[in-house]
């Protein structure tokens, strides 16, 4: 699960370098990823086959044809705690538009911490529980959030390492639904995201 | 379970620890944690948060009392209230005892220091790093 062996490598390294220098060329970075993939730059989400809260396998092939928001997060982790109620949001509203939110949890003491958690905040979409095999096909997911969205055709349109903004998901969700050929960011950028 | 590639937090080489058989002597250990970045600190503002925590595993010296800097109190966007964090380089104090029946001579005392640290935007997974500290007993 090294960075070195990971097609996330640089975004990883970029996201901790960024940070480590200062913060500001980071938000600019966060500001250029709020525009999608161009469709050519997009590449499959990778399949992935995880248990949910009852114990039924959920594969990511089950929302074909959806837009889906991938989302890698944990309980101990504060920003992820802050994008969760977007989340439950976006899923009200988007949810009978060809949308769906797929959050994964990263803790290591699994569903003992995780149930109490989403229960209490009333999540109203399906987490599943991660592993390292999981988190190794999505690139290391090396920080937490580490959200994906995914268009209608399984391909990732955009990765947001960390925080991001309410409205750059709602937007990128929006673009994507609104059919096919959106997508026209910028590929320089996009190609530094993932 | 997440990727735990990067080291953001390290301990400073540390001073070797000289104690007597059947007294008490103590140790600091500094740990530089990477520009931007902030760990929990041992008493964090939330409960949902993990604390960072200093541990020592047996030896011929016996950790009495670890004593952990003063927290600062941060804001962070992603946190209604602020934080209790450790920021930049900040040392912990152990006590040792060593026992009577001590061996007398040079050795090295071993431990862990567990973290979780965050910059403004996002979180690494809980890490664990080994802490040494070369003491002689006399």
């Amino acid at each position: 699960m090294s960075l070195a062996r990971s097609p996330y490598a640089l975004t990883g390294g970029l996201a901790v370098a960024l940070a480590i220098s200062g913060c500001g060329l980071f938000r600019q970075v966060r500001a250029a990823e709020s525009s999608l993939r161009a469709e050519k730059e997009r590449k499959p989400a990778p399949e992935l086959a995880l248990k949910d809260a009852d114990g039924k396998t959920v594969r990511l092939s089950d929302y074909k044809g959806k837009v889906v928001l991938l989302n890698f997060w944990a309980t101990w982790c504060g920003p992820c705690r802050m994008e969760m109620p977007w989340f439950i949001d976006f899923e009200r509203k988007y949810k009978d538009k060809g949308f769906a939110v797929v959050g994964i949890a990263m803790d290591e003491e699994g569903w003992q911490v995780v149930k109490p958690f989403i229960t209490d905040l009333a999540v109203n979409y399906r987490i599943l529980l991660g592993t390292t095999s999981a988190a190794d096909l999505y690139g290391g997911v090396d920080a937490l959030p580490t959200t994906f969205l995914i268009d209608q055709e399984g391909r990732v349109a955009a990765t947001h390492v960390g925080l991001a903004g309410r409205d750059t998901f709602e937007n990128g969700i929006k673009e994507l639904l609104s059919g096919p050929s959106a997508g026209s960011g910028n590929p320089a950028v996009l190609a530094r995201a993932r | 379970m997440l990727a735990q590639g990067s080291q953001i937090l390290s301990q400073a080489p540390a001073q070797k620890l000289s104690a007597k058989r059947g007294a008490t002597a103590e140790a600091a250990l500094t740990f530089v944690l990477g520009e931007g970045y902030h760990t929990n600190s041992h008493t964090p503002s939330e409960s949902y948060l993990i604390p960072l925590r200093l541990t020592w595993d047996k030896g011929a010296l016996e950790a009495v009392e670890v004593t952990y800097p003063e927290p600062h109190l941060e804001k962070y966007e992603f946190s209604p209230k602020p934080l209790s964090v450790f920021t930049g380089t900040f040392r912990i104090v152990t006590r040792f005892k060593a026992p009577l029946d001590a061996m007398s001579g040079p050795g090295l005392a071993t431990g862990k220091l567990r973290y979780q640290a965050c910059n403004q935007t996002s979180c690494l997974p809980p890490r664990t790093i080994e802490v040494k500290l070369p003491v002689v007993i006399q």
